[in-house]
């Protein structure tokens, strides 16, 4: 059993996305920290990527910030292997395939397994190019998500049904990014993948409000936040941890009622 | 076993999101299901001759062949094509494949605007909406084809994330297709991009080849000795290439921008200083750091000035079957002039390329031998800022 279902055993689960190295690592570990002890269950950790096809404007400018402040790829890992020490939730990272693939994707996955990762999200690697990195992910015991958008029709059930980890459900057609409504009929695409996977469903792009949060915990097992998290982080710099800590909590009770 | 779709040996693929996969599934059926459709193939040769002016010419120049006193030189002149470049070749096959599929709305990403420009006609004429994204140092530096797209009833979109360049307006525009996706198409301008993208360009594309091959076995009897065009993307230079491929005779010769050299960093030669890496949707060479960060190239030719090439390109690399060789700024700028004076034909810069590395080889093959060089585009959007190189202001 994938340690990454341990997120999902208190109830619903809250999933916070944070760009490592924006402004800088000790920032991003204080977030991190600050977000757990206020209930978050599991951390996804973006490695910035120069060109993020896959995101909106914020986490595009939380990425070229982090890059140029000089994050790296082996920076990152070090500094997983630091917030290792206390962080226990599961810690999955989400990146781009170049990024691992030009690590060397053996490389990359066995440093992963070795700093305590838990799972890889890959937006720019569909289901028809995961076996790119699937044998290399199962060979060091890393979780490869899968994604499922409101366009994926006919293809849910054969992703569903190969997914590991967690499946990651993209509530909105287009990029990352805060939305005021949410149209698509989620309730039926859950209710699919539902019928052809035994692992928890999160949603995730578009959430920002507590009210949100609370509408998606009733439909899925999760809910994904990355971009309201990494506008705290572009508004407040070093000060976002205390910020972040609040903004998690009130997401966690949104997610109660 | 990694997926065989849209491989070329190790290259290509499809590593796009999710949300754009039914949407390159569906394009890839119907260009299945149109490309020996008599009837759609009946439709776009009438528009690639009546409306284009196909065949274009193959030009013989003599002139410069006694000048550089070597190989005899033709020149393809794709130059001659409406709205002036090959763009249109791909972009009417595009918009007459999107409008049978029921699409409305055309989507493009520009360099040096000739694309953004061969979609904005082509929109017009068939009665689509279109919108172009355009690196924002690229519409200043392409000001006139801005208004040439505005002037066609094209919304011109300028990209300011990143380096502002091509490769940002290939980014924004992927980012705009998969947040509409059921009435829009994006027409991809180049060779690469996820599958089917770089086959079906280059199907497009392969008229230019196909032309090269009939009107020189006409003229001369026989095959050329060697075929160059200038790489960006590298649209123009597999049209040029691909039908030679099997003749193993032919030396196919892709020239990149160098930019200020490939020994430094304001380059875009990705062949000659790129690695394997995988981005906009498919796997093959890039400028990039060692940790896959995307490099921001360099090229007077806003054209060029890419960081990746397309899949089937790295794959002719690979196997040596074609040459990919570097042209700096200085060499490129000096044959738009050269070509300009020898035989009264401005070519675009970025066609410029190809012609100076011809002012190379062709003085050291003999005069039996023959080169042909595509000339993509003509080169009326680059006096301005061919001026400013020279250090003159032709707008003063």
């Amino acid at each position: 059993m994938s340690n990454i279902s341990k997120a999902f055993e208190n109830g619903k689960a809250f999933i916070a996305f944070l760009t490592c190295g924006d402004p800088d690592l000790a920032t991003t570990g204080a977030a991190v920290r600050a977000a757990v002890e206020n209930g978050a269950d599991l951390i996804e950790l973006g490695i910035p990527f120069s060109d993020p096809t896959a995101e909106g404007p914020v986490i595009q400018g939380a990425n070229l910030r982090a890059l140029k402040g000089g994050v790296t790829t082996d920076k990152i890992f070090d500094f997983v292997r630091e917030l290792r020490r206390d962080v226990k939730v599961p810690l999955v990272f989400m990146t781009y395939a170049n990024v691992v693939f030009s690590y060397g994707a053996e490389k990359f996955l066995s440093t992963c397994r070795k700093i305590g990762m838990d799972g890889l999200i890959l937006p720019d690697v569909p289901f028809e190019e995961k076996e790119e990195f699937l044998p290399l992910c199962r060979k060091y015991g890393i979780d490869l998500i899968s994604l499922i958008a409101p366009t994926s029709e006919g293809r849910i059930a054969r992703i569903a049904s190969e997914a590991e980890g967690f499946l990651y459900i993209v509530s909105s057609l287009g990029v990352t990014g805060a939305r005021s409504e949410i149209k698509t009929d989620l309730n039926s695409i859950v209710s699919v993948a539902r019928q052809n996977t035994k692992i928890p469903c999160a949603i995730g792009f578009g959430i920002s409000t507590p009210g949100q949060a609370g509408e998606m915990a009733k439909l899925a097992d999760g809910v994904i936040v990355g971009s309201a998290i990494v506008k705290l982080l572009e508004q407040y710099g070093k000060d976002a941890p205390g910020h972040v800590g609040e903004y998690v909590k009130a997401m966690k009770e949104g997610m109660r009622k | 076993m990694t997926n065989q779709k849209g491989r070329f040996g190790i290259h290509g693929g499809q590593y796009i999101p999710e949300t754009l996969m039914n949407a390159v599934i569906e394009l890839e059926e119907a260009y299945d299901h149109y490309k020996d459709d008599p009837e759609f193939n009946r439709e776009l040769t009438e528009l690639l001759n009546e409306y284009a002016g196909r065949p274009s010419r193959l030009y013989y120049a003599e002139k410069m062949t006694k000048d550089l006193g070597g190989a005899k030189i033709y020149l393809k002149r794709e130059d001659l094509n409406h709205t002036g470049a090959h763009k249109i070749n791909n972009v009417l096959g595009q918009a007459l494949l999107a409008k049978k599929m029921g699409k409305t709305r055309l989507i493009a990403e520009t360099g040096a605007g000739q694309h953004g420009v061969a979609t904005a006609t082509a929109a017009a004429l068939m009665g689509m909406e279109c919108v172009v994204f355009m690196g924002e140092e690229d519409t200043i530096r392409q000001a006139l084809n801005v208004y040439r797209m505005r002037l066609l009833g094209a919304e011109v979109i300028p990209v300011k994330t990143g380096t502002a360049t091509l490769k940002d307006a290939v980014s924004e525009a992927m980012r705009e297709w998969t947040s509409r996706i059921s009435d829009t198409h994006y027409c991809l301008g180049s060779v690469m991009g996820p599958h089917p993208f770089p086959t079906i360009v280059r199907d497009f594309q392969a008229v230019i080849s196909k032309e090269i091959k009939e009107q020189l076995l006409a003229k001369e009897g026989r095959l050329p000795d060697a075929v160059l065009a200038c790489v960006g993307g590298g649209s123009n230079a597999i049209g040029s290439f691909y039908h030679f491929i099997e003749d193993a005779g032919v030396r196919l010769i892709g020239c990149e921008a160098a930019g200020r050299g490939i020994d430094t960093f304001e380059t875009a030669a990705t062949v000659n200083t790129g690695s394997v890496g995988i981005f906009h949707g498919m796997k093959s060479y890039f400028c990039q750091d060692k940790y896959g960060q995307i490099a921001p190239v360099y090229s007077i030719s806003a054209g060029l000035d890419y960081p990746g090439v397309g899949p089937e390109h790295a794959y002719l690399h690979d196997l040596g079957r074609a040459e990919y060789v570097p042209v700096t700024d200085d060499e490129a700028v000096d044959a738009f002039e050269y070509l300009a004076r020898t035989e009264g034909i401005i070519p675009a810069i970025e066609s410029a390329h190809a012609v100076a590395y011809a002012l190379k080889l062709a003085p050291v093959m003999d005069k039996e031998q023959i080169i042909v060089i595509t000339i993509s585009g003509r080169g009326d959007k680059d006096c301005a800022a061919i001026a400013r190189y020279r250090g003159e202001d032709i707008y003063e």
